[in-house]
């Protein structure tokens, strides 16, 4: 028994080591936005700033392009979402609860398109919305949003199928013995079954929009035109001084609303890439 | 008599009907995802592989016309020694990022079994905060902690004597700036590997584990025969995963070392397209690339693929 606690001790040991050299990354970046520019540049580092100071969040956020590039951000982010989510739920309803030719196809296509690397598909895409039918894309945000598609609705569906699949049959044909239609039992009865479903797939698809960097960063150029994580990408610059301070508190800004969505969802969506090998 | 017949001949076309719009309706369904996807994504793949197959360059892009070549533009970058460089650069770099994740997030989820309730749920939280960082955020982060000036890493390996680390560059040699990309990509990836291996833990029957205890087998071989093969079918997905993102990395290496420091001593397949195409204005020959990589990475997803949809199929 002693032998059991000392163990317990030391692998407690371990787990405070460990779990300090993961967060130590997020802690230095909210107190070095926190701290003076005496303290952050000092030869000795300063672990702690005892009188924390929000300076570099107001330098931060008054640097040009911050809000329009915040705005930018939301339209594409929000607007991405929508669309995948209204077109992927008819399709993610179909391969939950339909057997039909072509499924498998579909539903490994859904699967494959998401391992592909953007990068691998940045030339093409950046050259057909150069010359897209209705005018140039490219330094668009419209063009930005037709590109997160490629990845938002395969994931949109994918995720989408596994909650509907996890609705009981038994609900759906107590609906059609109503006499409901088969698409209005889906309606009636599904939609508001779904609904967390939908909500966490959404927030995940705002989640992956959000931190997205290479499409963005090739196809808009101006920075009234960019999106938030190209804008932090842009802020480092080429300067022999670098303001870590501002650099951190916008940093940090940028990561709270993901990490607070994240950490809505993360128990529903994670284990949707691994679905079915833990149970 | 006849009206009956004429009743029965009515409904049954009438079922028929039906039926032929019941079979219809999942691909009603499916057009408006189908209809995006091709127009968006399909066509251009087709593109890609017309661009592979052309001279296009800055007049071509203007023109918006390229000139066909054959394989001309494969055979440029196959005989290429650059392309192997990379190439192989590539693979050790996601065999590196892989072996790494997945043996540290696999520890990691055996700690957290071993820990105190407390200390778990402390991990746990941490784990996720870091999951939760946007990678562009956690690039800034790292080029803060690893600058030569006053970053911290610096400074405490210099107190922790591994050596002397005063305004020591790591972006001076390919090596030491991939040692950081790496520190990083793998930081950020083991929080969803121990989540999702201790998850897996759960499901080892703790039966056996404490038959083996009592028959006083060791710590290694009790997780090479008892607990390992429960987590196979995580580990090769997770494994698998890893590979392809690994693989097709862009952001970390091309931001943490620096846009304009990308050059061909130090390019993954992602950032030597990426500079054949827009650095160079060499559309062809990028899409060229482009494409071996997308076959590549089209060939390791096939071990993910099966397994996800035997699962799916499953569930």
């Amino acid at each position: 028994m002693s032998r059991r606690r000392t163990g317990r001790l030391g692998w407690n040991v371990v787990g405070i080591v460990v779990f300090g050299v993961m967060v130590f990354p997020v802690f230095w970046m909210i107190t070095t936005a926190l701290k003076s520019n005496n303290q952050i540049y000092s030869f000795n580092p300063v672990w702690f700033p005892r009188h924390p100071i929000l300076g570099h969040f107001s330098d931060a956020i008054h640097r040009p392009y911050f809000w329009t590039d915040v705005k930018n951000t939301v339209i594409v982010v929000v607007a991405t979402v929508a669309i995948a989510l209204a077109l992927s739920f008819f399709a993610a309803i179909a391969l939950a609860k339909y057997r039909f030719t072509g499924r498998k196809l579909f539903i490994v296509l859904v699967i494959a398109i998401q391992m592909l690397p953007q990068a691998g598909l940045i030339i093409p895409l950046y050259i057909l919305l150069g010359r897209f039918p209705t005018g140039n894309l490219v330094n668009t945000l419209t063009g930005v949003i037709l590109v997160y598609l490629t990845f938002a609705l395969p994931f949109c569906v994918w995720t989408l199928r596994g909650f509907v699949l996890g609705i009981p049959k038994d609900l759906e044909e107590a609906a059609m013995v109503d006499g409901s239609s088969r698409i209005g039992a889906f309606i009636r009865i599904l939609l508001p079954l779904v609904a967390p479903g939908l909500v966490a797939t959404s927030v995940f698809a705002f989640i992956t929009s959000w931190n997205e960097f290479i499409f963005a960063s090739t196809l808009l150029h101006d920075g009234s035109k960019q999106t938030i994580t190209v804008w932090l990408s842009l802020l480092y610059g080429g300067n022999r001084f670098v303001d870590w301070g501002a650099i951190m508190a916008a940093s940090t800004l940028i990561a709270i609303p993901i990490v607070i969505f994240f950490l809505l969802v993360q128990r529903r969506i994670a284990f949707g890439l691994t679905a079915g090998a833990v149970k | 008599m006849l009206t009956a017949a004429a009743a029965t001949v009515g409904s049954r076309r009438r079922v028929t009907g039906r039926q032929i719009a019941g079979r219809s309706v999942p691909y009603f369904l499916l057009l408006p995802v189908v209809g995006v996807l091709a127009a968006i994504l399909g066509y251009p793949i087709y593109f890609l592989v017309k661009l592979s197959l052309q001279r296009y360059g800055l007049p071509e892009l203007v023109q918006r016309h390229g000139e066909y070549i054959g394989l001309d533009n494969f055979r440029a970058v196959l005989h290429d020694p650059l392309f192997w460089h990379v190439l192989l650069r590539t693979v050790v770099f996601t065999a590196v990022n892989v072996g790494l994740t997945i043996v540290l997030g696999t520890l990691g989820a055996l700690l957290l079994v071993r820990v105190s309730t407390w200390l778990r749920l402390l991990l746990t939280i941490g784990l996720v905060l870091v999951w939760a960082m946007p990678p562009v955020v956690a690039v800034q982060v790292w080029q803060w902690m690893t600058n030569s000036q006053n970053g911290v890493l610096n400074y405490i390996l210099t107190q922790l004597h591994v050596g002397n680390y005063f305004q020591h560059n790591w972006y001076e040699t390919t090596f030491s700036s991939y040692a950081m990309v790496t520190s990083l990509i793998v930081w950020g990836a083991i929080p969803f590997v121990v989540i999702t291996v201790y998850a897996a833990l759960s499901q080892v029957p703790r039966e056996l584990l404490e038959a083996a205890q009592i028959d006083g087998a060791r710590a290694w071989r009790i997780f090479k025969d008892v607990t390992l093969p429960v987590l196979m079918p995580v580990l090769l997905i997770l494994t698998s995963l890893s590979i392809i993102w690994d693989f097709g990395a862009f952001t970390q290496p091309y931001l943490l070392i620096g846009p304009g420091q990308q050059t061909s001593s130090n390019y993954l397949m992602s950032t030597y397209l990426y500079y054949e195409g827009f650095g160079k204005n060499d559309f062809g020959t990028g899409a060229a690339i482009s494409l071996l990589m997308l076959v590549i990475v089209a060939g390791l997803s096939v071990v993910y693929v099966r397994r996800m949809l035997r699962v799916g199929e499953e569930a």
